[in-house]
């Protein structure tokens, strides 16, 4: 019997040095810092979708959310990659761990063979959308270095924002929803004091 | 392609020398020409990285023998005298080699590749956090624009990784105890971000270079919390309360509160690992003290770095020591406060803590943003 582990983790660490050497081989040391980026973002989906407890998918998520800030910090976009920071991975997955913390480690576990299959066809998906992609760009044309570089400073996206010509109505919209989104969530969640009177005492759960 | 961008970070050499690092500048000065271009910031990461690790390795030191001589004193003892002689100096050192000899033991029902991997998290944000912060004028590892979004960034990675210390432990001391940290810091990330809001309005930059810069006026007493008092004494004090929650200092220490959950998340550990989880807790606050000092009381200003930018010129050698030791000492003062405020209050109950983050501390920030926002556009 073949350790499906360990041949996973020798795959990941093959990955890894695969897409370090691609980068290198193309960009010098830039390259390097995107290979450990895509390792990153790459290496905890893959976990993510192979671990069998549900919490060690949900920790690989942090490579996921830090490889993700990585690539917009590289690409020059700081304040969106420490965002990516602060809120995935400050906030976002604090409370998924928040959620799925308790389940304990044996419970956890979901079934090798349903996952196995998820990640065949999900492998295959991605391999053709990816093939077509590839397919669609004519690679010799692309014009990197013509376009006029976007700014990504704090204060043009603050401006672009609150201008009432850019978008400050999308942005207010946005906000609204989300107050009435967490104000609904507090409605739906909250315990009247009825309800506290009314519980029969259980005694001592 | 993608990664042939020009605006790529490491890749250009010209933006890197205007925006680098001074290790950059001080390697790009020494290099034989033979040495190729691209190597260079490569070492300067490296030399930044061991400078901001032996700093603050040898800061997390001197505080742990602070902390015990501090709350000896508060509490009419003298606390360790015999260690390297001097009011036991060397305790601290003495305690890190009996650290590293110890067992580094993982409990057979715990999950082994989580449990081993949650100190080196949670040390390795602390120290990425550093990076972004400015000691002087001159003296800085990388000049981020965005540096607070950076630190509070890089310290919420901390909380995740106490977080898989808990779970990974396999024990239900650890378990609530990570359950504690992630309640405590994610309701108390609401209230340090938007209170430090408060003296970015004030500041206009998120630059902590810029920030400490801007505050050199009046004789180098031109702090942040002089030119908005009104609300921005509030919003360092706010800052404060969020800062020790933040921390997991008492009175919040409820993530490791001995006295209901043995130690918290730390009941498992043991050894350098342990040590790395307090190291971490003395580096964090160093950081919040730095980061208070900056936004709030002068950064590295002060009269002294004042009179020495005045007879020595603003890129002058002394006038970057004075900043730095201004910035230190300031730091310095935080964490004593910290400590003081540690060995007086006891720890406040898990319902108390919410209730004060939620329904004191976020509602008041917010009225202390709002006030410096009209204070700001009216002056």
């Amino acid at each position: 019997m073949v350790d499906l582990q360990k041949v996973f983790y020798s795959g990941l660490a093959l990955l890894a040095i695969a897409l370090h050497g691609w980068g290198l081989a193309s960009a010098g040391p830039a390259g390097l810092a995107f290979g450990g980026c895509a390792t990153l973002v790459l290496g905890g989906a893959l976990m993510c979708l192979w671990e069998r407890s549900v919490v060690r998918s949900a920790f690989s998520l942090m490579a996921t959310f830090t490889g993700c800030a990585g690539f917009f910090i590289l690409l020059g976009a700081d304040f969106v990659g420490m965002a990516q920071i602060l809120i995935y991975v400050g906030g976002i997955l604090a409370l998924l761990l928040f959620g799925v913390m308790l389940s304990p480690p044996d419970m956890a576990e979901r079934k090798l063979a349903r996952v196995g299959g998820g990640l065949l066809v999900m492998g295959l998906g991605v391999a053709w959308v990816s093939a077509k992609v590839a397919a669609s760009v004519k690679w010799a044309q692309l014009p990197a270095d013509e376009l006029p570089a976007p700014s990504t400073k704090a204060e043009d996206i603050g401006i672009a924002f609150i201008a009432p010509d850019q978008y400050v109505v999308p942005f207010e919209l946005a906000a609204v929803l989300l107050t009435v989104a967490l104000v609904a969530a507090v409605y739906i969640a909250r315990r009247r004091i009825s309800d506290f009177t009314a519980e029969p005492d259980q005694g001592g759960r | 392609m993608l990664i042939n961008q020009p605006n790529l970070v490491l890749d250009s050499a010209p933006a890197a020398a205007e925006s680098g690092n001074v290790t950059l500048h001080f390697l790009q000065g020494v290099a034989p020409e033979a040495v190729p271009a691209w190597l260079l910031p490569v070492a300067a990461a490296g030399v930044s990285v061991g400078v901001v690790i032996g700093m603050i390795s040898v800061i997390a030191m001197l505080c742990v023998w602070l902390e015990r001589k501090i709350s000896g004193h508060i509490q009419c003892r003298y606390g360790p005298m015999y260690a390297g002689g001097w009011h036991g100096w060397a305790q601290t050192i003495a305690d890190g080699v009996k650290l590293l000899m110890k067992e580094d033991m993982v409990p057979s029902g715990a999950d082994r590749a989580l449990f081993m991997m949650a100190p080196a998290i949670v040390l390795g944000a602390i120290f990425g956090a550093f990076v972004a912060m400015p000691l002087s004028p001159d003296f800085y590892f990388a000049d981020i624009n965005l540096g607070v979004f950076f630190i509070l960034g890089m310290s919420s990675l901390t909380t995740i990784g106490v977080v898989m210390s808990g779970w990974a432990s396999n024990s239900k001391w650890s378990l609530y105890g990570a359950m504690r940290e992630a309640a405590q810091v994610v309701a108390y990330e609401i209230p340090l971000g938007i209170s430090l809001m408060v003296a970015l309005i004030v500041a206009g930059t998120f630059n902590l270079r810029e920030a400490s810069a801007l505050q050199g006026d009046w004789f180098g007493m031109g702090w942040f919390v002089f030119k908005n008092p009104l609300f921005m004494i509030p919003a360092s004090i706010l800052f404060f309360i969020s800062a020790l929650a933040e921390t997991k200092r008492a009175p919040f220490d409820l993530p490791e509160a001995e006295s209901e959950l043995v130690a918290g998340f730390l009941t498992e550990y043991s050894g350098i690992r342990w040590s790395f989880f307090f190291m971490e807790e003395y580096a964090a606050m160093y950081l919040m003290s730095l980061v208070a000092s900056v936004f709030f009381f002068g950064g590295f200003q002060s009269p002294f770095t004042y009179l020495a930018i005045e007879q020595f010129g603003a890129d002058s050698f002394i006038a970057n020591l004075v900043g730095a030791v201004t910035l230190i000492v300031k730091s310095m003062f935080g964490i004593c406060l910290m400590m003081w405020v540690r060995w007086t209050l006891p720890r406040v109950r898990i319902d108390q803590v919410m209730t004060m983050g939620y329904k004191y501390l976020t509602p008041l920030s917010l009225i202390c943003v709002l006030g410096a926002a009209v204070w700001e556009a009216i002056i």
